[in-house]
């Protein structure tokens, strides 16, 4: 950033003309004039001018860093307890601790692997499609920056901040072989799934030297902001491929399985809602207006969605649903997700209103039509909303909103298709299309290894006797008993 | 004695348990319950599928009483019950062998 010439005249600026300001300081010492004293030391000048340089980098840091672990804080928030009511009250009440077990157990169980070796893997250096060991066991990660990703943070509070991620995105999976998955096997699949399929992914949209990486010279740089491509895409299609091969729940789909409580769905999803600020606004890296910008697409996103979802369904149902509102909310954070720090407060409200209608005629017509039981619609939601809204990142993005490419003196260049840059939708697809093959193949390649060590339904009666008493043996709700 | 099982509709409760405390009827057993006879039920929507909800809540309400007191406790349920559609539900009379006051012994009617 500074050349030394730089600094050499701010030196003789200081020299002549904050000379008084020195003379300040030296009064109570009581020396004499001022002049006299910048003309006697100015090696105390430019030790001063460093100690302001300190100073003020510190303050920035201070501001981005305190924003960035308020961030991370808010992310782990959607997961625990947020994602976990969300699906909790989703499934039948003899399933509700087991749904939101499987979440926290992402909480304890990628936390370990991730300081292991995940955070290596994903940002680590290595090649365009995953990084290497030298940061195992986080070995170089400390509170210095690393400038490639976060210049005024701490390394270990990217570190954190993406290990909230990786956290969620598994959990999202969940999902899907709700009410059907044995602990021992979800537990393996969701490990290997985040080894190898989750960190190549996230290394090649945000790791250095990434395929996709978009701000760090990437092939086809694929715009993503906060992770539409890297979790929701993954999450989601991963999650289809588990609703095919675990197969329908027992008694799906003629049985009645109605949501055991919305009203715990309902908290659940508020709390996602307000910690999506953590997740968008979070991965602007610093505290300035690009968070801003960041946090206001993501809730105009949020709300318009609510319309999106509940407009079609009161036209298709008669009623505008609780269950469907909060859902919607859900699919537009989903969907701005990519576009969070690329587009305008009006682009964001478009995104949300579409993001909103497909997801609702997702999970009901296109759902009922081929009968898969993703039971929590999470292919429905973050599959479709994550893929429909990294599209419209392209389409959308505007390098007046976030200057993303520059040209070869520094100026900015249009970024998406408003912007006649019509190519950045096809990287987009690019970006969309490497997600979809990498969480199919991975899955399934997965899904048969822990099929094949652990098995990875339950065994019948269990299912009919419900996960929590036969995985846990424990009951959610003590109802029964008169104390 | 005779046993008064009857099924009323959940909104009905206090103004038959009012009614009954008024003719001298103290002692009674309330459940929660679930049924219908020939009442439709509803449909619910959760996340575009639709569900049926046929098992209407119900309040069932039991007494054993005194074989004299039978026809003015069954006049007092339905008037109190009645709302003159569909789901008001149904009184079943049936005999009792006995009754026993489990802190006393008792038996009979005076353990009623």
């Amino acid at each position: 950033m500074k050349s030394p010439w730089t600094k050499r005249f701010a030196v003789l600026l200081l020299l002549f003309g904050l000379a008084p300001v020195a003379g300040f300081a030296w009064m109570p010492v009581g020396t004499g004039s001022s002049v006299a004293a910048a003309l006697i030391a100015p090696h105390i000048q430019i030790d001063r001018l460093t100690a302001v340089e300190r100073a003020v980098a510190d303050a920035k840091g201070s501001a981005d860093n305190s924003w960035m672990l308020a961030s991370s804080a808010l992310v782990l928030l959607m997961t625990g307890p947020g994602l976990a009511l969300f699906y909790g009250g989703l499934v039948r009440r003899k399933n509700v601790l087991s749904t939101m077990m499987q979440s926290f157990a992402m909480m304890a169980v990628i936390t370990v692997i991730w300081a292991i070796v995940g955070y290596s893997l994903a940002f680590g250096s290595g090649n365009s499609f995953i990084g290497g060991l030298h940061n195992l066991f986080l070995r170089g990660v400390g509170t210095q920056p690393d400038p490639d990703y976060a210049a005024t943070i701490p390394a270990q509070t990217y570190m954190i901040f993406q290990l909230m991620f990786a956290i969620i995105t598994p959990a999202l999976i969940t999902g899907a072989f709700a009410e059907r998955m044995k602990f021992s096997a979800m537990l393996l699949f969701l490990t290997l799934w985040s080894l190898l399929v989750y960190d190549p992914m996230a290394h090649m949209v945000w790791g250095k030297g990434g395929l996709l990486n978009a701000s760090l010279g990437g092939r086809f740089p694929t715009l993503d902001f906060a992770g539409g491509t890297v979790v929701h895409i993954t999450s989601g299609v991963s999650a289809l491929v588990c609703a095919l091969y675990l197969g329908k729940r027992l008694g799906y789909p003629n049985e009645p399985m109605p949501p055991h409580s919305v009203v715990i769905s309902f908290i659940g999803a508020c709390l996602l809602w307000v910690g999506w600020f953590g997740f968008n606004a979070g991965s602007a890296l610093s505290a300035g207006g690009l968070a801003t910008s960041a946090f206001v697409a993501t809730h105009f996103g949020a709300a318009a969605a609510v319309v999106g979802w509940t407009v079609a369904e009161w036209i298709r149902r008669g009623k505008p649903s609780a269950l469907g509102a909060i859902s919607g909310a859900v699919a537009g954070l989903v969907a701005i997700t990519p576009a969070s720090g690329f587009v305008s407060p009006m682009s964001a409200l478009a995104i949300g209103l579409i993001a909103g209608a497909v997801c609702f005629w997702m999970t009901s017509s296109f759902k009922a039509f081929f009968g898969y039981d993703d039971s929590l619609d999470a292919f429905g939601v973050h599959g479709a909303g994550g893929t429909v809204g990294a599209v419209l990142t392209g389409v959308f993005a505007s390098s007046f909103i976030n200057p993303i490419f520059k040209d070869a003196n520094g100026n900015a260049l249009p970024s998406g298709a408003i912007q006649g840059n019509y190519h950045q939708v096809l990287n987009q697809l690019t970006g969309v299309a490497i997600a979809w093959v990498m969480a199919i193949v991975g899955t399934l390649i997965i899904l048969k290894l822990v099929d094949l060590v652990v098995g990875l339904r339950v065994e019948e009666e269990d299912e009919a006797q419900g996960l929590d008493l036969t995985q846990h043996g424990e009951e959610g709700y003590s109802w029964d008993t008169s104390s | 004695m005779t046993k008064v099982e009857a099924v009323i509709q959940t909104s009905k409760l206090d103004a038959v348990k009012d009614a009954l405390h008024e003719i001298g009827v103290e002692g009674m057993t309330v459940l929660e319950a679930r049924g219908h006879g020939r009442q439709k039920g509803h449909t619910e929507f959760y996340r575009g599928r639709e569900y049926t909800v046929d098992l209407i809540p119900k309040i069932k309400i039991e007494l054993v009483i005194a074989d004299e007191m039978v026809e003015k406790t069954v006049q007092t349920i339905v008037t109190a019950a009645r709302t003159g559609k569909i789901g008001d539900g149904k009184i079943f009379l049936s005999k009792v062998d006995d009754a026993i006051r489990i802190r006393n012994d008792e038996r009979g009617d005076s353990a009623l």
